[in-house]
């Protein structure tokens, strides 16, 4: 693979002072790209600045990328029921938004990410995933790969070892695609498992599908070693050198704005707020003391603000006039556990200071927040 | 149409015979724009179906997934309209057209059809008057759609609401660098330019306050070439804000908080303050900050803050107190519970070392730890934030001296903490030596307790930072 040096770099950085149109023009039709970040919300704005900046009518892109554990939602989907929350928060996984459309993924260090750029009047998922297919055969002639009408790609007519997503602006569009080389599988399955009940939603929802890693196939494989190949394929393909200029998703001056874009991508506003309307409906099994309450919870939540909320308690067990407080307070608020776990001790300050009391309220509380 | 204006203002010159440019008489051309926006916007506009143009691919149908816009809103060309779903590819419908929005065809998760219309725009008819213009310097434009705008012969790409916008900061477009797409002037390089006009970014001049639109004429030439003045005064460009008020409704959290600091307004405080010199508890931190590090603690300063406070509780229970509801009991906890402040991005949250009476220095600072990176990742839990008796608030960590802080119910007393200087004092000898002081202000209720308890808990706590060896003799 032959990577930038440093000397190119100064002469692309003296190129791109002036005001862009296709800046990284090498004067060919296309350019092959590649992130030295593995942060997730890094690489999610460097597709979208290519996508609100790059004139792509005289050069397409390819953008190469990989991140550290994270995982990546569609545009229009609901995160409570695509993965497990509470288990991404205990491993630190980082949850993304992007602005394509489609299913839930993993991505960590063993998996690839593509990204083909073209303007919207040449957008064409096909070509690029068979151009894919072809890098793959040219590096493991004896590798049964092919495309789905659903653009997968499939090993051994099985397995996923690809998804595909893209998104269409006013001019340009992009497809990009994952590309399982050697993730965690066991990780990869339990983090997309949503332990969440009753949830009722029109998000988008993923179809779950068996997957397998290209490493399985052939241990000689490696993350790099893809990269290399599509982006050798895509270079013969466009007629260009195949050239990969590596850029630093944090550099502003490269990327005017970039920052933003990549603080919006992790606010929760986008993350959570975006989610399309849904409700749960669930009946908490609490055990206190030597019996079992079974309470009905029903909430609407819009914007990823609880927006109705009822809680169902059996007669007296809680003060009646403490229990609407508290669905008063969660009215408005963040389906969140952390801003809940915050709003409920504060409550719990202005209530009587029983100790029994106490232990209900904690004991609903806890309950409460385990379903977000 | 404006003669009449023109015999009551003195200085008001003419660029074309349309148009009225007042230079300094911006208020006075304020007005003159809005006679033209108000006619123009009682003319009826044309109702336009905009039509859901082809996807691609061969597709026939997509799925609404999210508007941008609702009935009644003004649009303008290229901005966003909708979010559509096809088959994994998310699509931004942006508008062909200028207007208002006055029918939305679908509803969210309805089926739209390609060729069949998307929304009604009603067509602003009388478009491509002042309002799209920088009327200052430009001449005249009466193009409708074209985006494009020769300005000295310099091509300036900007949709219609970046021009107004531009136009009523008295911006020229020309000294703008437009970083959308062909140097396209976005909002976003607009307000950037705002900003380094206020003194936000650049060196402020001395005049780089807002100036507000000058009421009176002045003797000077309304000339329309800033170059000509040779005193750098920004009289010509009054900095407007464009900024807007932003009303939230109060939730979640801060809705809380206005309970508990309501609640809290009921208990008569009373403050007490001091100063503690820690020259020797600097000294012994800096002595076993390895041997904790060894351990993999960070050591603070706060872990012997809460300590010795507890220690005070042993001989003053009444401020580990909490009083009811109608002040008829007072219940001496047990535990020593001891809350510390922790800003976060929410706000104030108050985790709690529980039983502080029988940790060691190095058990609360092994719990801080743990707390704070709890507390930093947003993953407290409920018994963590729960069953405080008594709080410490190291607001010094951020700055400040002397504080009043906000006793948290069911609480009785609360310390806060400001930063520790090195200062000047006089030692036994009465020479001058280089101290470490801290501030303490301590808030108690002063419906249980009295001023010399509290004073008196200060000095002991305080005696045993200033002496930390003292510690040992009342450590169990």
């Amino acid at each position: 693979m032959v990577l930038q040096s440093l000397k190119n770099c100064l002469w692309l950085s003296c190129v791109l002072r002036t005001p862009k149109a296709c800046f990284w023009s090498t004067a060919s039709g296309a350019l092959i790209i590649q992130s030295v970040s593995n942060d997730v919300y890094q690489n999610l704005a460097v597709e979208d600045w290519i996508h609100d900046h790059m004139d792509l009518e005289k050069q397409q892109v390819l953008f190469l990328w990989r991140n550290s554990p994270a995982v990546v939602i569609g545009r229009h989907q609901n995160p409570w029921q695509e993965c497990n929350l509470r288990l991404l928060r205990q491993k630190n996984i980082k949850l993304a938004r992007r602005r394509s459309g489609g299913g839930t993924v993993y991505h960590d260090l063993g998996n690839i990410n593509l990204t083909f750029f073209t303007t919207r009047k040449k957008y064409e998922r096909m070509e690029n995933l068979k151009l894919i297919v072809k890098a793959l055969k040219a590096l493991r002639p004896h590798l049964d790969v092919h495309v789905t009408d659903r653009y997968d790609i499939l090993l051994d007519r099985q397995y996923k070892i690809s998804g595909t997503a893209a998104k269409l602006g006013r001019t340009s569009a992009y497809h990009h695609c994952t590309l399982l080389c050697n993730a965690d599988k066991f990780v990869l399955s339990s983090v997309l498992k949503s332990p969440y009940e009753g949830l009722q939603s029109n998000a988008t929802p993923s179809v779950p599908a068996l997957v397998k890693n290209l490493f399985e196939e052939d241990s000689s494989l490696t993350s790099e070693m893809l990269l290399d190949a599509v982006a050798k394929e895509y270079a013969v393909q466009h007629q260009i050198d195949h050239h990969i200029t590596l850029i630093n998703p944090a550099d502003e001056t490269l990327l005017p704005g970039i920052s933003n874009k990549t603080e919006e991508l992790q606010t929760w506003e986008w993350v959570y707020g975006k989610t399309p309307k849904f409700s749960v409906s669930t009946c908490l099994n609490m055990a206190y003391k030597d019996s079992v309450l079974d309470v009905k919870v029903n909430m609407d939540i819009k914007h990823g603000r609880i927006e109705v909320c009822n809680i169902d308690l059996p007669e007296q067990w809680l003060p009646p006039a403490l229990c609407s407080e508290l669905v008063k307070s969660l009215t408005g608020s963040k389906f969140c556990p952390n801003e809940t776990t915050t709003l409920v001790t504060t409550l719990l300050r202005v209530c009587p200071q029983d100790n029994e009391f106490h232990s209900r309220w904690n004991l609903l509380c806890e309950n409460m927040i385990k379903l977000m | 149409v404006c003669s009449h204006r023109i015999r009551s203002c003195s200085s008001i010159r003419f660029i074309k015979s349309k148009y009225v440019c007042v230079y300094d008489k911006s208020a006075l051309k304020f007005s003159h724009q809005q006679r033209l926006f108000r006619t123009s916007a009682v003319s009826c506009g044309q109702i336009v179906q905009f039509k859901l143009s082809d996807i691609g691919e061969g597709i026939t149908e997509v799925t609404v997934k999210e508007w941008y816009i609702k009935e009644g809103d003004s649009v303008s060309q290229f901005d966003s309209i909708c979010e559509v779903q096809s088959d994994k590819a998310s699509v931004t419908i942006t508008s062909r057209y200028d207007g208002i929005i006055r029918k939305l065809h679908y509803s969210i998760d309805d089926i739209a059809f390609v060729g069949k219309p998307l929304v009604d725009i009603e067509i602003d008819a009388s478009k491509g008057v002042a309002s799209e213009e920088d009327v200052v310097e430009t001449p005249p434009m009466s193009h409708e759609e074209h985006t494009h705008q020769e300005i000295k012969g310099h091509k300036t790409l900007a949709t219609p609401a970046v021009r107004r916008l531009a136009m009523e900061n008295n911006i020229k477009l020309s000294e703008i660098v437009g970083t959308g797409k062909d140097n396209r002037i976005l909002k976003e390089d607009i307000l950037n330019y705002l900003a380094k006009q206020t003194g936000a970014i650049l060196p402020p001049s001395p005049k780089a306050e807002i100036v507000p639109p000058l009421p009176k004429t002045e003797a000077v030439p309304a000339a329309p070439k800033d170059k000509a003045r040779k005193i750098p005064v920004p009289v010509s460009r009054p900095i407007a804000f464009s900024g807007k008020d932003k009303t939230e409704p109060v939730t979640g959290f801060q809705k809380a908080m206005v309970k508990t600091m309501s609640a809290a307004l009921k208990i008569p405080h009373f403050g007490y303050s001091d100063e503690i010199d820690l020259t020797q508890l600097v000294q012994l931190r800096e002595e076993l900050k390895p041997l904790a590090e060894i351990r993999g603690i960070k050591l603070s300063f706060m872990p012997f803050f809460i300590k010795a406070a507890s220690l005070g509780l042993l001989q003053y229970p009444i401020l580990n107190a909490s009083l009811d509801e109608n002040c008829q009991n007072v219940t001496y906890k047990a535990s020593h519970n001891i809350g510390v402040a922790m800003d976060t991005e929410q706000g104030l949250i108050v985790p709690n070392v529980k039983n502080v009476q029988v940790c060691s220095v190095f058990d609360i600072a092994v719990e801080l730890n743990r707390l704070q990176s709890l507390g930093s990742a947003g993953q407290l839990g409920t018994s963590d934030l729960t069953g405080g008796t008594f709080t410490l608030s190291n607001i010094g960590t951020i700055g400040g001296t002397y504080t009043k802080p906000v006793i948290l119910p069911p609480e009785v007393a609360i310390g806060a903490l400001g930063k520790i200087q090195a200062l000047p004092r006089f030692n036994g000898k009465g020479e001058v030596v280089k101290a470490q002081i801290m501030n303490v202000s301590w808030s108690a209720d002063h419906r249980i307790i009295d001023g010399a308890t509290m004073a008196r808990f200060s000095n002991l706590w305080k005696s045993y930072l200033e002496n930390p060896a003292s510690m040992l003799l009342d450590l169990k």
